[in-house]
């Protein structure tokens, strides 16, 4: 099936795959801007999804068939190392998958909760801002320069700050909220240039492949180390790494909900992707392990996140915000995979991201259709919303069983593919936490349960109301994915083990 | 130990901005002079790049003398051999900053590395449109709070998740 998806790619796509990914949404972008009509740019808006979507597979497949597993297109002709190169290969492939896929539910959904909260001769400014920051998360995926990483990272948060800020219209707090991330996200941003400037005075390149290759050469410096320290602070800021994490909240509770969907599932998921990219290909595995024991310094961050912010969720009397602090412990389990740096650890953490996206998309989802027929987000407004809209609402159970880690479902198969890389590696310890942290979650996803099935609707106005058809597609369409890859997991296991693969190719080859 | 801080004037010239930028960011609870903070903080940034650009006793990366010479038999055709053979001296000149590899590119003269500039006009841009967007920003924020203390406005908040908390139904009946 998916070589005939991939043989109807015209001539153009084939060759030009890497590219086209950025450049259709930034060209649709634009034309966004000028449309008259909400609508209008809404239908351009999924056409760029999906040509991104159609080219993220295109690539996929090439990096599969590809003898070297990398797709190498150097931009404007200019050969790399000293043109900009984009490079794929299994790691990438995986998260242009996910940024393009969930982009593509994301376009669909949006049209109904754009048109609740976003002021009619805003709409179309605001697709132009959601293509842009589109394109940037996927510029960031598909980049193998480094200064050009920063570019697009910064392209993507600056549209991001203002779609923040959109939400103002309705909740006057999305405007500190969006001032905060932006002080702090670009404090994050400039952390990360101050880095590569390090790494560019050590090796002379800003490509990455090149760079990595000067640098196990150089052996390490104290120019290094710097670099190293100054581009995992950025990037974890980013990523709303523990105790970087203070900017997520807000942002994602008083953002529009369409926003809240598509960041919380793309935008922390690309900047670990970037962290991932640092840690072990420009920099060897063996240097971040081995030399700098990556792993005794992020092991007890990513285990006080998944306790404190899960302890803190449960504390939320507003279900966004409470899925919010979620986040923040969840970025806590990827990273605690992705530290102890064994392929087991490194698969297991790619494979709980690329669940927590689906489901958290999923729940942000339901919460929107949640505003969207009843304008509220406490717990108290979700009573009874059992009996008023139970599609919408099964979807948000099971979504949250997913997120507590229930057998039979994605969030199961990921926690559990963590914990056994933990045992093996030695660190029984963490293990302990992944589970203790699962507690917490029964804790906070229960309270919003119990509210939604088993409490009287508080407020007259429930009445029976489904979200609508729009919605309801891409909301069931990440639900059922969790169902399915909670009972068949190989296929996208598969992926994740080629792209852990691919990052620790470097210590496969020493 | 006097000749080890002088040597280094420019980078203590861009630590001490950083930490300028940086102090006055956390600091201040004036939304416009945290903005102020961060362009500076931005800025030292900026300098640093510059520094790491400059090859000692290097000029201005414009083919001269000697190279100009060797590549300037057709006027429309200068430019594109001038583009071609100055990006592959990008590389290298940086490279034998370090001393990894010798030859730059062929080339008779010494020049400083023009790609860190280039690099921090990218840089400068995403500056520009950051603070821009923070303005938008703080003037929105001074519509809707009537002030830009980012202490005031977190007091407002509070009042207004008390305000919410109190209606909450759920809470009334705890």
């Amino acid at each position: 099936m998916f070589e005939t998806v991939v043989a109807l790619a015209p001539d153009i796509v084939t060759r030009h795959a890497a590219a086209l990914i950025v450049v259709a949404p930034l060209i649709l972008s634009g034309l966004c801007a000028f449309m008259p009509s909400g609508r209008v740019a809404w239908g351009l808006t999924v056409v760029a999804s999906v040509i991104s979507v159609f080219c993220a597979l295109v690539l996929l497949y090439q990096v599969q068939t590809s003898p070297d597993g990398v797709v190498s297109y150097a931009l404007g002709g200019w050969a790399p190392p000293l043109g900009i190169e984009f490079r794929v290969d299994a790691l990438n492939a995986l998260f242009l998958i996910l940024v393009t896929g969930i982009g593509l539910l994301a376009a669909v959904f949006s049209l109904p909760t754009v048109v609740a909260e976003i002021q009619q001769e805003k709409r179309a400014l605001f697709y132009a801002a959601h293509l842009i920051c589109f394109m940037g998360l996927a510029g960031v995926a598909v980049t193998g320069d480094a200064f050009n990483l920063f570019v697009f990272l910064e392209i993507s948060s600056i549209a991001t700050y203002v779609l923040v800020a959109l939400g103002g219209t309705r909740d006057r707090r999305a405007l500190p909220a969006a001032f905060n991330y932006l002080i702090m996200g670009t404090i994050g941003a400039t952390f990360f240039v101050i880095g590569v400037g390090f790494l560019y005075a050590a090796t002379g390149t800003l490509n990455m492949a090149d760079m990595a290759d000067r640098l196990t050469s150089l052996g390490a410096s104290r120019t290094v180390h710097a670099g190293f320290a100054f581009i995992v602070v950025g990037l974890g800021l980013k990523a709303a790494m523990w105790p970087l994490h203070q900017w997520l909240p807000n942002a994602y509770a008083y953002a529009p909900s369409f926003v809240t969907m598509f960041l919380s599932a793309t935008a922390t998921k690309v900047a670990i992707y970037a962290l991932v990219r640092f840690m072990f290909t420009v920099f060897s595995p063996d240097y971040t392990l081995d030399r700098l024991n990556f792993a005794t310094l992020f092991v007890p961050l990513a285990m006080i996140a998944m306790l404190a912010c899960s302890f803190q969720a449960v504390f939320q009397t507003d279900v966004r915000r409470m899925l919010a602090y979620s986040s923040v412990a969840q970025v806590g389990y990827m990273l605690l995979g992705i530290a102890i740096g064994t392929s087991a650890g490194v698969s297991g953490g790619l494979f709980h991201l690329i669940n927590h996206a689906l489901m958290k998309g999923a729940l942000f989802m339901a919460v929107a259709g949640v505003v969207l027929t009843y304008q509220g987000t406490r717990i108290s407004d979700f009573a009874g919303l059992g009996r008023a809209a139970p599609l919408t609402m099964t979807a948000f159970a099971i979504a949250g069983i997913s997120l507590i880690g229930m057998p039979l479902t994605a969030g199961f198969q990921s926690k559990w593919a963590l914990l056994q890389a933990m045992l093996d590696s030695g660190w029984g310890f963490a293990a302990m936490v992944i589970v203790a942290s699962s507690i917490l979650a029964v804790v906070y996803v229960g309270r919003v349960l119990q509210a939604v099935f088993f409490l009287p609707p508080a407020n007259p106005r429930k009445v029976r109301q489904e979200a609508p058809l729009l919605l309801l597609v891409p909301l069931w369409v990440l639900t059922l994915a969790t169902l399915w890859i909670g009972v068949n997991s190989t296929g996208v296991i598969a992926l994740t083990d080629a792209a852990a693969e691919a990052a620790l190719s470097g210590r496969a080859m020493q | 130990m006097a000749e080890f801080v002088l040597e280094r004037a420019n980078y203590w010239a861009i630590i001490g901005l950083m930490m300028v930028g940086l102090y006055i960011t956390f600091q201040s609870t004036n939304m416009i002079k945290r903005l102020v903070g961060l362009s500076i903080f931005q800025t030292s940034v900026f300098l640093f790049y510059i520094t790491l650009g400059k090859v000692a006793g290097g000029t201005a990366p414009i083919l001269f003398g000697k190279d100009a010479k060797g590549h300037g038999d057709g006027g429309g055709h200068l430019t594109d051999d001038g583009h071609d053979n100055l990006a592959h001296g990008t590389g290298e000149t940086a490279a034998v900053e370090l001393g990894v590899t010798g030859n730059p590119g062929g080339l008779q003269e010494i020049y400083s590395n023009p790609l860190p500039h280039v690099l921090i006009l990218t840089a400068i841009v995403v500056g520009v449109s950051t603070l821009a967007v923070g303005l938008a920003l703080v003037v929105r924020i001074r519509e809707s709070y009537g002030t830009i203390e980012s202490d005031e406005v977190r007091q407002s908040d509070i009042e207004t998740a008390d305000a919410q908390d109190a209606d909450d139904p759920a809470r009334q009946v705890a």
